[in-house]
């Protein structure tokens, strides 16, 4: 029975000593760890939900990204098609320009050619010509050297002469 | 789930001890009451032959408060019986005589007065019966609480100084702050926060303090030779009667309205109401008598465990050699559950307050209760 029955002293020293040490640890122990362990709850839980945010502006940056790559490879093959065109088309119309030079060209000689081949033929009857006078100039004088063949020859003229 | 287990392990283990021991220890106890008065510890030295061994002193001795720290006992060679003690002030009040502080080695264990009084049985009388006195000593009790408290403040205002210096708040914890912590994280996440509600933050202090004040006393109690602390029904009543202080100046309208108009019909409400009346006591009542005697029962399976090898030697010196590794394989094995207990039971005291608390402090019916029991399944560290 002694076991069940509470003594004085011990009653009283307990009280006294869990009220000191109450107040103790309340004050020096747990007031600081407590704060102390939600602070740094409550700094991890900031910092995993700004890692979400940023992971969550990373994904976003990244679409965006890749939707700016798209675009630019877009953009370029885009650009690249119109480069070929260009040039096909450039070249078509030099291709185009240099036939028509080309042809101007052949035109411009043959005209040049025929101007030259005209000129020659008439120098060439002129010179003939010339050369006819001169001949017959000779041939002339030599055959109305004399007075009696000039007269003959003035004679024969006339004679064909007819006056109707 | 794990208490559950836990607790059937216990259940197993104490059933079986009980029925195996049970009538070996009631008939030791009538025997040892004819035999020689002799304390003898379990490191003690046994006198073989002449000195009966008695049980019932041993495990009394050990388990009940004391004025000294009484180590073994021997016969020295000049026959005289020798004592390794360490004595305890004594501090007496009576109206009568007033105030006296003295020595407990003085008494001579009982063989002398001092300023009148007598140790009887390890309890201090007055020699004169109509001297009223007031026993106010430090036992061996006190000191090992006073002990075990200063280290506990040591350690704690330790942990406490480092999360002051930043360690733990923006860097990881280290060393001893990483037992402590998961500890107080339990308690404020696991019983505060699930029994009381969002009030649980002005009944941390109170929760916490419990909880290491009953496991270092429970560990304390652990160290052989030292003092059963947390198996005194002293020590427990105070904790019993502050909880139950708490729980009630905590009672909210709620609370004294259920105790006092029962939602029951009318006539019942006649039973119901002591009964309600009743359960207010019985609440705290239980907590006391639960953490004293499951204290007091691991001690004393222990130490009759013990005392059973020097039983059979005293029958006859082989069976008790024989005994010994058997008894000391179970002593060891009550051993480890009683750590075990001294977490389990500080847990469920603090706990079972909690859930008291949390009564108190509710504040809806019934709807609001499930939802903060839902999610308590309770986790054992």
């Amino acid at each position: 029975m002694e076991l069940l029955t509470p003594s004085l002293g011990l009653l009283f020293w307990t009280l006294l000593a869990f009220l000191i040490v109450f107040f103790i640890l309340r004050k020096f122990a747990w007031k600081p760890i407590l704060g102390s362990l939600g602070e740094r709850e409550k700094a991890i839980a900031d910092s995993l939900e700004s890692a979400k945010r940023v992971r969550a502006e990373m994904a976003q940056l990244k679409s965006e990204n890749e939707e700016l790559m798209a675009k630019a490879r877009e953009e370029r093959s885009a650009m690249l098609k119109e480069a070929r065109e260009t040039k096909d088309r450039i070249i078509n119309e030099a291709k185009e320009q240099a036939k028509i030079e080309a042809s101007k060209v052949v035109a411009e000689a043959q005209q040049a050619i025929h101007a030259q081949k005209m000129a020659a033929i008439t120098e060439v009857k002129n010179q003939l010509g010339k050369l006819v006078v001169e001949v017959s100039e000779k041939v002339l004088r030599k055959e109305l050297a004399t007075q009696e063949a000039q007269e003959a020859h003035i004679k024969g003229m006339v004679g064909e002469v007819k006056l109707n | 789930m794990m208490v559950n287990r836990v607790k059937c392990l216990l259940v197993a283990a104490f059933t079986m001890l009980s029925l195996t021991f049970s009538n070996i220890l009631i008939a030791q106890e009538h025997e040892g009451e004819t035999s020689h008065e002799e304390m003898v510890h379990e490191e003690g030295v046994k006198e073989e032959g002449e000195n009966k061994f008695d049980a019932k002193e041993v495990i009394f001795g050990h388990v009940m408060d004391a004025h000294e720290f009484h180590f073994y006992s021997y016969k020295g060679s000049d026959g005289e019986e020798h004592h390794a003690t360490i004595p305890l002030p004594v501090i007496l009040y009576s109206p009568q005589k007033g105030l006296s502080t003295f020595m407990s080695s003085k008494f001579h264990h009982g063989h002398e007065e001092v300023d009148g009084y007598r140790l009887v049985e390890n309890k201090i009388v007055p020699v004169d019966p109509s001297v009223q006195v007031y026993d106010l000593s430090l036992t061996r009790n006190v000191v090992q609480m006073f002990i075990a408290l200063a280290i506990l403040v040591w350690l704690m205002t330790g942990v406490a100084k480092r999360y002051r210096e930043g360690q733990g708040v923006t860097t990881a914890p280290k060393g001893f702050q990483n037992a402590v912590e998961p500890v107080i994280a339990f308690i404020r996440d696991e019983v505060a926060k699930p029994n009381i509600g969002h009030k649980y933050k002005k009944f941390m202090p109170y929760l916490l303090t419990v909880f290491f004040f009953i496991l270092i006393n429970n560990i304390f109690g652990l160290i052989p030779g030292s003092a059963n602390v947390t198996g005194n029904i002293a020590f427990t009543a105070v904790l019993g009667v502050l909880s139950f202080l708490v729980i009630n100046l905590n009672g909210n309208k709620h609370y004294w309205g259920h105790i006092m108009n029962p939602p029951v019909p009318f006539g019942i409400k006649f039973i119901m109401v002591p009964v309600e009346i009743l359960s207010i006591f019985t609440k705290a009542f239980a907590l006391i008598i639960r953490l004293f005697a499951n204290m007091l029962a691991g001690h004393i399976i222990i130490i009759c465990l013990i005392s059973l090898i020097f039983i059979f030697s005293a029958i006859s010196k082989g069976v008790g050699v024989g005994f010994a590794p058997v008894s000391v394989a179970f002593a060891s094995f009550i051993y480890i559950i009683e750590v075990l207990i001294a977490f389990i039971q500080a847990y469920i005291f603090t706990n079972l307050t909690a859930v008291f608390i949390g009564q108190a402090v509710e504040e809806t019916h019934h709807g609001e209760d499930d939802h903060h029991q839902a999610p308590t399944e309770p986790v054992i560290i």
